[in-house]
């Protein structure tokens, strides 16, 4: 499809704001104006709202395909929480209106959003605070390797190793660095951590070790069996547990982070929560803490004042400061807010004992048609498999676009082979999974009798395989590079 | 059950098949010293019950109060047809586009967003977002960093502050050093910025216009970082920089921006979306995502994410950047209202602000005890001195249901008595006037 900027005419503005107005060189001095104007598109509205919708028909969704990718947990997103998180009490809200002072009392209802959504996300891991301002899943991350550092730092120390499982996602070991910790690989035995070589760093490393950051499933998508020894081991050093919470979607109402141990936990409210995914992003990333780092939370705090007016806190001495401009992705966490509500304590454990159910049943039917490491143990809310000997999961994933579905994850995680990880989420039917299924074993049927054909793949969609090499070594990001 | 499609003749055909009694038996490998200690979150309720229960909530906000406040975020009109498009189920539903074959509308949309930005920065290339301007900024002093190995950030005090916060609380537990330039008057000190940067500069970040809303030309203090082999960094207001000397034009490295002014609502603080620009010679130091045109088998054109071998799910520790995706949905939105406005459009919005900012200071200024606090040309947004404290003028005029704008004591202690003043296309001279008058009425 051509481009916005090849389908503009000169002349042409959609949104042109009649105004009295001179020009800019008659207010401005000629030195600091811009030489030419800058070249965005010119367009008709109707011009802008062909365009998008002609790209957007390029586009898989969940609400037009079973979007399978495992980590990600692409479940339905409810159309109300949308209408909620665009009232225009909240849209135009100022955030700074907040900031000044009581006599501008009128933030009350966005503040008790946030309060509430606090409130239910401790009850929900069974942490003591939160804070909601990480933007993103792997901002979150940060926000809490950050607190383990104020941790140790308040206790007068600097411990500079982060221990990070194999099979972690790689924003972990990124997450450690960027906050100046070194990331320790630990190797997994049975597709789990295993407590002997978290002993051995500790041996190694000692008083060194911060923490260690675990994802609980794992993303082999197994639950991880030895976590009291886990637990109990880092005690002893007073080094802190991390919970990376991808993979919440799996335990709500089974297991709260905050009970079994761990110190700090990220959410990503656009899988656990339903937010949408938006092509990848906006999301949220908001952070629990237990009781030892709640001093270290990031300023403001939201709180609730003796008469029960709302009011924030930027009296938080050691905070680790600001880690987000304001109180958070907080369009994203009112939808969030919304569907914990519409939910409740009996609708989220269901939401997660249905994830399991459909991963668990996805898996076993697979079992003849796919390689599956670990088949003889239940799986959590999603599951890791093989290619099978001679095809490669890239060709899978592909045959699979061409029959409707997006694609597992692929070649994560870098310890099985050749791997594709599926996360079928609860609320896929029983139909969708079983032409699924159906589909697989189609794609391996044709992998014996025409090779070629899976090699091919896609041919039915807006696109053929990608010369990414070429596109990496021509670098053309713009319309004017190439 | 809300979102679960299981009949129960279902259920237990699936509980069989998996070879478990009940759903609690697949979580069989957490043992009941592991189940929570009490889990007392409330009863669901129905969609209207929450509908109703958000309205209310809504409802106890004035957002459309008359507000002059700005610093840094603006109350701009979005045209209907941004909401319109972005709510699309294939923009709004869908993920990071892993598999490019079925994701080309975002991967394009993408595409044209780099090309928009980069154009209007005057830049070569640029990102595919990060989550705001305060991170943003943060990640282009890191690309400054990585590339220099120097380790000193010179930063403009009229930066915005909370921004400023932000850097200093994400780089403190690295060995990197902050060395932050007074302003004066609320105005940029050129001069004081080129004598701040030696060879151990990474990078001097400054602001345009500035926080106090002072427009400057910053390229001599660019020229001064490159003969130091440092980085020029540059933030700017995406309305403004429609008529504003651009980034590239003043030889910055790396020009970023808070993206909220194109088409996102102020939202109470988010989300909203960072805009990462830069020159081609960085490319490699960028963080996030990005996305590249190529061909496909066919020969035909289409789009990928590409150098990928900078992120975090390929280079783990030594990634860029631990950023895992962007602000699809925002970046979507700015470049569907920058494809409405267009040249014309977002220069004329400028223009338009610009002349009621003048029109307000015209009136304000005319009242006794309120000057300017310095001679600095200006955009659409000024620093007013008043005769008393800005937050008593804005507890007072909260009574007349009006914000005056931004008390500047909090940020910058011995201006208790300055105001940070915005106009944008949705206010008036009509408020001006009523401004003008409750002020004149109070002094």
């Amino acid at each position: 499809m051509k481009t916005i900027f090849a389908k503009s005419v000169p002349g042409r503005s959609a949104f042109c704001i009649e105004s009295e107005a001179p020009k800019a060189a008659d207010m401005l001095p000629a030195g600091l104006l811009r030489k030419e104007e800058p070249r965005l598109p010119q367009c008709s509205e109707l011009d802008v709202v062909r365009h998008f919708t002609g790209l957007s028909k390029l586009n898989y969704c969940v609400d037009a395909n079973f979007y399978p990718l495992g980590s990600c947990t692409m479940k339905y997103n409810p159309k109300f929480t949308e209408y909620v998180a665009s009232l225009p009490g909240f849209t135009r809200l100022h955030p700074m209106l907040a900031q000044m002072g009581r006599s501008v009392g009128c933030t009350q209802g966005a503040l008790e959003c946030l309060y509430q959504a606090e409130n239910m996300l401790c009850e929900l891991t069974g942490m003591k605070a939160f804070t909601l301002q990480p933007m993103a899943g792997a901002n979150g991350e940060f926000v809490g390797v950050k607190l383990i550092a104020a941790y140790h730092k308040a206790k007068g120390r600097n411990p500079k190793k982060m221990l990070i499982p194999d099979a972690a996602h790689g924003t972990n070991p990124a997450s450690a660095a960027l906050a100046g910790f070194e990331a320790i690989n630990i190797e997994s035995r049975d597709g789990m951590v295993d407590p002997d070589a978290i002993v051995a760093a500790i041996q190694k490393y000692g008083d060194d070790v911060a923490g260690l950051m675990m994802t609980c499933p794992n993303t082999l998508g197994l639950m991880e069996v030895h976590l009291p020894r886990i637990v109990a081991e880092l005690r002893k050093i007073d080094a802190l547990l991390y919970y990376d919470g991808a993979n919440m979607n799996a335990i709500m109402g089974k297991m709260r982070v905050g009970d079994v141990g761990f110190d700090v936990v990220h959410l990503n409210v656009h899988k656990t929560l339903s937010t949408p995914h938006g092509g990848g992003g906006p999301g949220a990333g908001p952070v629990g803490v237990s009781e030892c780092l709640v001093p270290f939370l990031p300023a403001p705090r939201v709180r609730k004042g003796q008469d029960g007016a709302f009011y924030l806190d930027y009296d938080v001495p050691q905070s680790i400061g600001y880690m987000g401009p304001f109180y958070g992705s907080f369009g994203i966490m009112v939808r969030a807010l919304a569907y914990m509500l519409r939910l409740g304590a009996e609708g989220l454990t269901r939401a997660s004992e249905y994830a399991v159910l459909n991963a668990n049943y996805l898996k076993k039917r697979l079992e003849k048609t796919l390689d599956i490491p670990y088949a003889n143990r239940l799986c959590a809310h999603e599951f890791v498999a093989s290619a099978p000997e001679g095809t490669r999961a890239l060709d899978i994933a592909k045959a699979l676009l061409d029959r409707g579905f997006h694609a597992p994850t692929i070649y994560f995680p870098l310890i099985v082979h050749e791997c594709l990880m599926a996360e079928p989420t609860e609320t896929e039917s029983k139909e969708t999974l079983d032409s699924f299924v159906q589909a697989l074993q189609d794609i391996m049927l044709q992998a014996r009798s025409n090779p070629q054909a899976l090699l091919d793949a896609p041919v039915t969609l807006p696109a053929r395989r990608m010369d990414e090499t070429a596109a990496a070594r021509n670098m053309i990001l713009t319309e004017d590079m190439g | 059950m809300p979102y679960i499609p299981h009949t129960q003749e279902e259920l237990h055909e699936m509980l069989s098949v998996v070879g478990v009694r009940d759903l609690d038996g697949l979580f069989a490998d957490i043992p009941p010293e592991m189940r929570p200690k009490q889990f007392n979150l409330p009863k669901g309720q129905s969609e209207a019950a929450v509908c109703a229960y958000f309205e209310g909530l809504a409802a106890k906000n004035c957002p459309d109060i008359m507000s002059f406040l700005g610093a840094g975020y603006y109350a701009h009109d979005i045209p209907k047809a941004v909401d319109a498009l972005s709510g699309r189920s294939e923009f709004y539903t869908s993920y990071t586009p892993y598999q490019p074959e079925c994701s080309q509308g975002t991967l394009q949309a993408i595409f044209e967003f780099q090309t928009a930005v980069s154009r209007l920065m005057g830049m070569d290339c640029a990102n595919a977002s990060v989550y705001d301007g305060g991170s943003a900024i943060f990640e282009a002093a890191m690309m400054a960093v990585r590339a220099t190995r120097h380790r000193v950030l010179v930063v403009d005090e009229a930066v915005n502050p909370i921004w400023r916060v932000m850097l200093a609380s994400y780089i403190s537990s690295l060995d990197l050093e902050l060395k932050t330039v007074k302003q004066e008057k609320g105005v940029s000190r050129l001069d004081a910025l080129m004598a701040a940067i030696d060879d151990t500069t990474a990078a001097v970040i400054v602001q345009n216009p500035n926080f106090f809303g002072a427009v400057a030309d910053y390229t001599q203090v660019f020229a001064k970082a490159r003969e130091h082999k440092a980085f020029g960094v540059i933030s700017v207001y995406p309305v403004m920089q429609s008529v504003l000397k651009t980034p590239g034009e003043m030889g910055a490295d790396v020009a970023v921006a808070e993206g909220q002014s194109l088409g996102m609502p102020l939202s109470f603080g988010g989300p909203y979306l960072g805009i990462m620009t830069c020159r081609k010679e960085h490319i490699r130091q960028f963080p996030g995502r990005i996305v590249g045109r190529t061909n496909d088998l066919d020969g035909k054109t289409g789009y990928v994410l590409t150098l990928q071998a900078r992120e975090q799910h390929i280079r783990r520790a030594k990634a860029t950047s631990n950023i895992c995706s962007n602000q699809a949905l925002c970046a979507l939105r700015s470049l569907i209202y920058m494809s409405l406005l267009g040249p014309c459009g977002l220069t004329r919005l400028a223009e338009n602000n610009m002349a009621l900012t003048r029109y307000a200071v015209e009136r304000l200024t005319a009242i006794k005890g309120i000057e300017l606090l310095n001679d600095a040309p200006y955009g659409n947004e000024v620093a007013l001195r008043l005769p008393m404290p800005a937050q008593s003028l804005v507890d007072a005029l909260a009574a007349h249901g009006c914000v005056p704008g931004y008390p500047l004591g909090r940020y910058y202690p011995g201006m208790e008595n300055v105001l940070l003043l915005a106009c944008t296309e949705r206010n008036s001279r009509q408020q001006i006037g009523m401004l003008a008058e409750t002020v004149g009425g109070l002094l």
